[in-house]
Order: C-alpha cells, then sequence, then structure tokens
C-alpha cells in the first residue's frame, strides 16, 4: 500500500493548521500534543468532517481532497473507521443495530466471519441485543471501534478514544487495543495527550504543537530526542523492541535479545522467539564511569553517550546509544559534573527496572 | 345533544386541522432544520417572521391575508390568473391561513429537538457512509420522534381552536369554512346555550386529553440525553 500523504491549512482567528505528512500505510501513528494543537482538527479534516480550504489526501492510491482540482469527497464516501471520544452510539438502536447501520449501506458487504472475529477481538458478543444505555463506557467503546472496523475501511482514524473513561475503563480496554495493533492490516490514526497510550500502541509518533508538526518519526526516536517536550517530562521513557530468548525459571526471570545485548527481566509468559515492547523509565537508568562489578543490579551494558541536556531544575537529561537503539537517562547536574560527562564518551548504564507494554 | 350542523362543523374542523397540520409539518421540518443550523444573517429575520403569529391579534393576520388573497390582492390576481378564482371564504383558503397562524407551533418544537440532538449523531452517521438525506430519516427523525410528536399535537390543536382568522379568512359558511369554534360562536349569539354547552365540551375535552399526554406519556419518550 502507498503511504498516506497528508497536507492541510487552515487558519481561524485563535487557531491555524498547517501540516505536511507522509505517513506509513501500516501500523498505529499517534498524534500527539497538547490541547488546542490541532491535533483533533487534523484527524477531523481527514474524515473529511471538517474542510480545510487547502488540502490534498491521498489514501490508499485514492484522492480524498485536492484543493487545487476542486476535490473533496464527502465523509460518507470516503472509506474510513472513525472512532469519536465519546462512543457517539445511536441511542435508538441496539448494539446490533448499530453495528449493521455501516453495513447496510455498503455496496459490497464483507463476510460474516470478519465481523464475527471482530466481535470475539473486542469481547462485545454477548452484548449484542442491548440498547447503548445499558452499556458501560468501555463497553460502548468497543462497540464503537467494532462499528467503525466492520466496514473494512482503508483507514482507522480514532479521536482520544479512552479519554472519557476513567482509568478502571482505560485499563480494561488497552489490552484489546494493542491486540488489535497486532492483527490489523490497515493504517490507524489515533490521538491522545496520554503518555501510556504512546508507549503502548505508537509506531509512528507525530508531534504537533500550535497547529504545526513539530515531529515525526519512529517511537523511539521520537521519545529519545532531547530537544522534544517527551524528554524533558518526568515520566520520560524509551521503548524497545525485544525478542525473548529464555526463561531462567530458578530465578522467576526471561532473558531478552535487545541491540546485541541481552536483558533479564522479571518473568514473562510467552514462548521463546516473542516479540516484546519494553519501556524503560529514564529515572531508572543510572550511569557510570567503569563497568559496576559489585551491584544488585542485573542489568548493565555499555553505551555512548550521544548528547545532553539540562533543565532549569538541577536535573540533567542524557541521551545514550546502544548500539543503534537510543535511551534516556535522568540524572542530576551534579552527578554530570562530577562525571565530567562528554559527548562520545563510552559509559556503562545500570537499568533499575523495565515494564513490559505487550 | 349535538345537532348535524355541529358535527358537520366538527368533521370540517378535522379537515382544516388534519390538513394544515400535514403542511405545516411539511413546509415546517425543513424550515425548522434549517433554522436549527444555520449562521445565516436571515436566521433572526425567518425565526421573527415564523414567530410573528405568536404576538399578532388573529384578526391582523386574518386582515392582511384577506388583502392579499382578495380579487386586489397580489395573491388573488395569481391565483385569478391561474383559475382558481380567490381564496378567502373558501376551505383552501381556510387551510392556507391556518397553516401560517399555526405555523410557530410547529416550527418551534421541531428547532428545539433538532437543536438538541447536535452535531455528533449526524458526524457518526457520515462516517458509517450515510449520506446527509438518509442520516435525516434514520438518525435525526427517530431521535427527535418526541419533537415531530409535540410539534403535530401543538400544531393541529391550535389549529381547532382558532376563531379570529377563521372569521376574517372563511367566514361563516356551512360545510365549507364553519368550524367548531364559529359554531360555538353562532350557538350563543342564537343564545342556544345547551348546545353551545355540548361543543365547548367536546372541545375542552379534547384539549385536554392530548395536553395530558403530551405531558404524562410524551414525557417518557427517549430523549437525546442517552446519547452520551
Amino acid at each position: 500500500m502507498p503511504p498516506i500523504t497528508a497536507r492541510f491549512q487552515l487558519a481561524y482567528e485563535q487557531f491555524s493548521l498547517d501540516v505536511d505528512l507522509q505517513l506509513p500505510s501500516t501500523g498505529i501513528t499517534i498524534l500527539f500534543g497538547s490541547s488546542g494543537s490541532g491535533k483533533t482538527t487534523l484527524l477531523r479534516c481527514i474524515a473529511g468532517l471538517q474542510k480545510a480550504p487547502t488540502g490534498f489526501l491521498e489514501i490508499n492510491g485514492k484522492v480524498w481532497q485536492d484543493s487545487e482540482h476542486k476535490i473533496f469527497l464527502p465523509t460518507y464516501q470516503r472509506n474510513l473507521g472513525y472512532v469519536f471520544q465519546e462512543a457517539n452510539l445511536f441511542p435508538h438502536l441496539s448494539v446490533e443495530d448499530n453495528l449493521q447501520f455501516g453495513l447496510k449501506r455498503l455496496d459490497k458487504r464483507p463476510n460474516k466471519t470478519g465481523l464475527q472475529n471482530l466481535l470475539e477481538l473486542l469481547g462485545i458478543e454477548h452484548l449484542l441485543k442491548r440498547m447503548p444505555d445499558r452499556l458501560s463506557g468501555g463497553e460502548k467503546q468497543r462497540v464503537a471501534i467494532a462499528r467503525a472496523l466492520a466496514l473494512n475501511p482503508d483507514i482507522l482514524l480514532m479521536d482520544e478514544p479512552l479519554a472519557a473513561l476513567d482509568f478502571k475503563r482505560k485499563q480494561e480496554i488497552l489490552p484489546f487495543l494493542t491486540r488489535l495493533h497486532q492483527q490489523l492490516e490497515i493504517p490507524v490514526l489515533y490521538v491522545t495527550h496520554s503518555h501510556q497510550e504512546v508507549a503502548q500502541l505508537t509506531d509512528t509518533l507525530v508531534l504537533l504543537e500550535e497547529g504545526k508538526v513539530q515531529a515525526s518519526g519512529s517511537l523511539s526516536e521520537t521519545l529519545s530526542r532531547l530537544d522534544l517536550p517527551f524528554a524533558q517530562d518526568k515520566e520520560a521513557s524509551t521503548v524497545w523492541q525485544a525478542t525473548l530468548i529464555a526463561h531462567e525459571t530458578d530465578y522467576h526471570l526471561t532473558r531478552v535479545a535487545i541491540a546485541g545485548d541481552t536483558l533479564s527481566l522479571p518473568f514473562i509468559d510467552a514462548q521463546p522467539g516473542t516479540s516484546l515492547r519494553i519501556q524503560i523509565y529514564a529515572r531508572d537508568v543510572s550511569i557510570a564511569l567503569e563497568k559496576p562489578k559489585a551491584t544488585s543490579i542485573l542489568n548493565i551494558l555499555p553505551a555512548i553517550i550521544n548528547d545532553f541536556t539540562h533543565d532549569a531544575y538541577g536535573q540533567c537529561i542524557v541521551q545514550l546509544k546502544i548500539g543503534s537503539q537510543s535511551l534516556l537517562a535522568h540524572i542530576t547536574l551534579k552527578s554530570a559534573i562530577l562525571l565530567n560527562l562528554q559527548c562520545g564518551m563510552p559509559v556503562y548504564v545500570q537499568i533499575k527496572g523495565t515494564s513490559l507494554l505487550n | 345533544m349535538l345537532t348535524p350542523a355541529d358535527l358537520d362543523a366538527l368533521l370540517l374542523t378535522f379537515k382544516v386541522a388534519s390538513l394544515a397540520t400535514l403542511f405545516m409539518l411539511l413546509i415546517g421540518t425543513p424550515l425548522a432544520w434549517w433554522l436549527a443550523r444555520t449562521n445565516s444573517i436571515f436566521k433572526g429575520f425567518i425565526n421573527a417572521i415564523v414567530s410573528l403569529p405568536l404576538v399578532l391579534p388573529p384578526t391582523v393576520l386574518g386582515f392582511y391575508l384577506l388583502v392579499l388573497m382578495g380579487p386586489a390582492g397580489v395573491i388573488g390576481k395569481l391565483t385569478n390568473e391561474l383559475g382558481l378564482g380567490t381564496l378567502p371564504f373558501t376551505f383552501p383558503g381556510l387551510v392556507i391561513a391556518s397553516v401560517l397562524y399555526s405555523m410557530p407551533f410547529v416550527v418551534q418544537p421541531l428547532q428545539a429537538a433538532f437543536t438538541s440532538i447536535g452535531q455528533q449523531p449526524l458526524e457518526a452517521a457520515a462516517t458509517l457512509r450515510a449520506s446527509p438525506i438518509d442520516s435525516f430519516f434514520s438518525v435525526v427523525v427517530p431521535l427527535t420522534k418526541p419533537g415531530f410528536l409535540t410539534a403535530s399535537i401543538l400544531g393541529f390543536t391550535h389549529t381547532v381552536g382558532e376563531f379570529g382568522v377563521v372569521l376574517m379568512i372563511g367566514g361563516n359558511i356551512p360545510d365549507k369554512t364553519r368550524v367548531v369554534s364559529v359554531q360555538i360562536y353562532n350557538h350563543v349569539e342564537a343564545l342556544e346555550y345547551t348546545e353551545a354547552h355540548w361543543l365547548a365540551g367536546c372541545l375542552l375535552a379534547f384539549s385536554f386529553t392530548v395536553l395530558l399526554i403530551l405531558y404524562t406519556v410524551l414525557k417518557t419518550q427517549p430523549n437525546v440525553q442517552q446519547l452520551k
């Protein structure tokens, strides 16, 4: 599938949007930014719910908008799925009729097994006869996701689908999204301002600020960039793709391969060869000039200091390279000066803790 | 008891009110939809015109209609040209006057209902391949059913209860323009209080029943709050 091209220019009194993006045709692309950064507006422009006066949009080889040639496909003629912040189910229709609403309007109905799989994947088979007001917030949102995906869209657009849910409901729905992520073959554009959702779901990250693209790229690359707000955040982290090698059952540990090295993680119940997504918080990483010998920390890796910066509160943010992978460490400014850290310096990193994301 | 003339008047009233309600819904629905969605500078102007019968004495409205639809009026000349004759003191004239007179009672509940459902269900429908007209009938109408019921009931009952406009534009012609309210007036003028009582009682019972349904049964209809 060719990549997605999206160019939009739009100006209101208080706000303007000016983006020019090439997005991959698979995986989840997260549009991240504070409120008012234009991420929802961008999504609505892609859906055609809002019309940017100047714009060009091509998805799956089809042009949906080309203002130069006066092309603007209305939303209902675009082969997309859209999940709103609030589930937005039709209150006068049962769950089943909500799911059938779009299907009935397709020229060619997708086969029934597709829908059946979707119901199973999202765990909503038992809800079909219910009315939307008899569903919990999480159930509503799962039905909304199934309703959008049932149409076999060329792209799935999700506008903060978890923002209206409380913490418990979020935890209930995130695993479904992760599973979807692994099984979906279409591109997903996902708007959020939650760091957790970014770490868990992203393949490609687009950072928006005041209607402009501040950065876009792979997750690990973008998270570790020192010029972006992620690295400065208290919750700053890097996300690594790792492969499970073996279990050390005696110690209740699992060894994983990452960038030519190995890490010991708390036991992971999966087969060797499984692909894993691992998050390492910058505050859990410390730096030593020599390889520490007597230490309780298991994961010690050689690394090169790539770059560093500091904030106004005595915190130094260090960007390290381990092979081609980037890693962030938050240390005190005093330690950085005492160790006389320099760019290009070989050091050892001690990783105190990791968390598994899938 | 009701006299045959009374029954004729009741039947005629029912015919006028049904036809007028039908036309009011046909004209009022797109009008209310437009008023609920538009940001046009004409919105206030159109709103004021539609609502005018709420505050205008019916005789004033009737007077202007009489002049306009009369042989010398703009509409009268047009209908004469078309070979339809003039409208005052005819059944169609009465229906047209009723439509204009009761229109705000149909447009306002519809406009309120359309405004209350907001953009969200329409956007959801659009992302599910429904064209604007499709979504109007498959989403908007079911969601605003209470609004349509209220509009129809208010439009119908208000037409049944009109008097001033009827006298000006319809007159008092048996079987053609003599509706119940005029018939009651005739009875009272002739000091036939018993007959007047019967007819007035019928209207009172009818109006009260309708309003009772409106405020008790329809209140329980699903409303847009459940969207969230």
